[in-house]
């Protein structure tokens, strides 16, 4: 599904990225761990299109389409989905109104037809039960005053609502409670299906007890030092990043 | 100058200006001493400093044009599009500055209520037209308010009674044709709400067709005690037309007076909105939404003074700036030694579309009083690159995703408009001048 050869990315003069070298398929689970700073974000925004980022060397194969050369909304519509580790505030526009035109614009995309706002509304109830939400939530403006915890669970909302082939979620879980965590878990799990994949981007291992990666890969200095099966997650819990990475940071769970 | 001017205030006098109490007439010609005085301000007149209005004032206008013939300009059809689609509501409707019996629609209004033109309110009550007429405005709140105090005499006469409940707005409409090119158009609207009455009013400035003319429009509002009023203003005129507002408020003890304001037409159009919160716990509150491209120049100046304790005032005034465009914003807010406990808060956020559009903002606070609440703020940028991406994320298209962040920017003053009717009329109007397709 998604092929990721020799990726470097720079923001300004900075290279973050160093080379990165990373294949999905249908169907998997990856969960992509590293200290701050190691370009596990990075990683994530340049797939989604963020424009503080340029790519400087590499490609990304998409569903066998070439992603790097498409606009942010051409990858959505190809069915890219990041939900973002600071979803964006944005005051006048109803969430109700955002998910309508997020969900037609890709509709559209693909040669299908548009939904009204009533049958828009019935799709939307069984996404809303998804995240535990009762329909006011839509009158409110996009992540306008909303908790921490609000904007993401706002964030698998729209993740359900949109059915992506693949999400990548940045640091979703970082500042959640137990609570907010399994409604972010049972909304991931809800859409895995064989012809989906899931990259999750975490600081640390306790969304992997609620969400079980296929593959643990660890970046450091923008690059993956270290790939493994869910048991590397528990090792990194145990014993930190510097065994790894060379640095010193406080341990991961 | 001023010749054409005395000579219009002398043509006027002997027309309808010379009506009514002697005290009436006395003020209107006190009020043109003053502008003959004063005469029009020019850029070095600090409230007028970036708003040339010589484009206006070297203008040999018309100025009788209050009595070009008003009939059979405007078919009701023509009308449709600016009555909000709400053809129920009470309308009096001015062509190029004249009543117009025809176009005006006069429903029976509960009992203590009265939509009448200038002159039939003058004959029925001249003791009320005499009591509201250029008292509520300062007389030397612009020249140009002044000019207006002398000349109108026609316009709106609204009294809503103490304790009458209005359920749907009153709509006072003005429309420019064609014919006002090159004429002056002074209307004067008299608002007047009682005590404990609750009351809606729209004013409406539009125009058919793109004709320069000049509309000087003056509105007094009197809100009474523990009233509660909302007050609309559109302006949409044309694009070659000028135009200069005065708003004058005026409210009672725990009064509620809240008005919208939207400029959007005119080559020039300033509007001063000025409120005196002249009782204790009064509540004001004035938004704005100013919209301009091409070469339009739009100013809003708003002053509100407290003047008693518990008083309560909020300001949210946005304007988006495409093309050469350039908007001016100056809110003043007094606070007077005895406004202890005030509460005001004061914001100017301005959208630059273009490179070459231009704002000059100047919040100002002036606090007398050292138990207050008051704040204020202007901004001026651009669209949020991460907005975008964000939207882009979601699948929709930059194009879509730049018109739906605009509309959202303008969006979050049209909501505070209470009457859904109008809050809808306005959203539509705006989203048609934006170009956003619903």
């Amino acid at each position: 599904m998604l092929e990721i050869k020799g990726l470097r990315a720079s923001a300004g003069e900075k290279e973050i990225l160093t080379g990165i070298d990373l294949t999905v398929k249908a169907g998997e689970v990856h969960a992509i761990m590293g200290p701050n700073g190691s370009g596990k974000s990075t990683l994530a925004q340049v797939l989604a299109g963020h424009p503080a980022y340029a790519v400087t060397a590499g490609t990304v194969t998409f569903q066998g389409q070439d992603l790097l050369d498409m606009e942010p909304e051409e990858r959505a519509q190809a069915g890219v989905f990041l939900a973002f580790q600071y979803p964006v505030e944005i005051a006048g526009v109803t969430n109700a109104y955002f998910l309508r035109a997020a969900y037609n614009a890709i509709r559209k995309a693909r040669g299908e037809e548009e939904l009204d706002p009533i049958d828009f509304l019935d799709r939307l109830e069984e996404k809303l039960a998804v995240v535990e939400w009762g329909p006011e939530i839509m009158q409110r403006a996009v992540n306008g005053g909303f908790s921490g915890g609000e904007k993401k669970r706002n964030e698998i909302l729209q993740m359900a609502v949109l059915e992506p082939a693949l999400a990548i979620l940045d640091e979703t879980d970082s500042g959640l409670d137990i609570d907010a965590l399994r409604i972010v878990a049972k909304g991931v799990n809800a859409l895995r299906r064989p012809d989906r994949a899931t990259i999750l981007v975490t600081h640390y291992q306790r969304l992997l007890n609620y969400i079980v990666p296929d593959f643990v890969h660890v970046l450091s200095e923008g690059r993956i030092v270290r790939s493994g099966g869910k048991e590397l997650a528990l090792e990194l819990e145990a014993r930190g990043y510097e065994w790894l990475t060379g640095q010193t940071e406080g341990a991961v769970a | 100058m001023t010749t054409l001017y005395a000579e219009a205030f002398e043509r006027s006098t002997r027309n309808g200006g010379g009506k009514g109490p002697a005290a009436l007439v006395a003020r209107r010609r006190a009020a043109f001493d003053r502008f003959a005085s004063a005469g029009f301000p020019t850029t070095r007149d600090e409230d007028w400093r970036f708003t040339p209005v010589a484009p206006i004032t070297r203008v040999d206008w018309r100025l009788d044009a209050g009595r070009l013939d008003a009939g059979g300009l405007v078919s009701a059809a023509q009308l449709e599009p600016f009555r909000f689609g709400q053809p129920g509501w009470a309308t009096l409707v001015f062509v190029n500055g004249r009543f117009s019996p025809e176009l005006s629609h006069r429903p029976e209004l509960p009992a203590g209520v009265s939509v009448e033109p200038f002159a039939e309110a003058l004959a029925r009550d001249p003791e009320f037209v005499e009591r509201s007429f250029a008292l509520v405005a300062e007389p030397d709140a612009t020249a140009f308010s002044a000019l207006n105090a002398a000349l109108a005499h026609e316009g709106a006469v609204i009294r809503v009674a103490a304790g009458a409940d209005l359920a749907e707005p009153i709509h006072v409409l003005h429309i420019a044709t064609a014919e006002a090119a090159g004429a002056a158009l002074q209307t004067r609207t008299i608002l007047s709400v009682g005590q404990g009455a609750r009351a809606q009013f729209v004013e409406s400035f539009a125009a058919l067709g793109d004709g320069a003319s000049f509309t000087n429009a003056v509105t007094e509002v009197t809100v009474g005690e523990g009233a509660w009023v909302e007050h609309s203003r559109i302006q949409r005129e044309s694009e070659s037309a000028y135009h200069v507002g005065l708003t004058q408020v005026e409210q009672g003890r725990d009064s509620h007076y809240r008005s919208f304001t939207l400029a959007m037409g005119g080559a020039i159009a300033r509007h001063d909105l000025r409120a005196r919160l002249g009782a204790e716990n009064v509540e004001c509150l004035l938004y704005g939404l100013y919209l301009g491209r091409g070469d339009q120049l739009v100013d809003n100046h708003t002053v509100i003074r407290h003047e008693f304790p518990n008083c309560r005032s909020w300001e949210v005034y946005k304007g988006i700036l495409d093309g050469r465009s350039h908007a001016v914003f100056n809110g003043k807010v007094f606070v007077t030694p005895e406004a202890q406990k005030t509460d005001a808060k004061q914001t100017n956020r301005n959208l630059l579309l273009s490179d070459t559009s231009r704002v000059d903002t100047k919040p100002q606070l002036e606090i007398f009083a050292d138990d207050v609440k008051c704040t204020h703020g202007a901004t001026v940028g651009r669209l949020d690159e991460i907005a975008f991406f964000y939207l882009q994320s979601r699948g929709i298209p930059r194009d879509e995703a730049k018109q739906i962040l605009i509309y959202a920017f303008a969006a979050e003053v049209v909501t505070e408009v209470a009457s859904v009717p109008v809050r809808e009329a306005l959203d539509r109007l705006v989203q048609e001048r934006l170009g956003i397709r619903a």
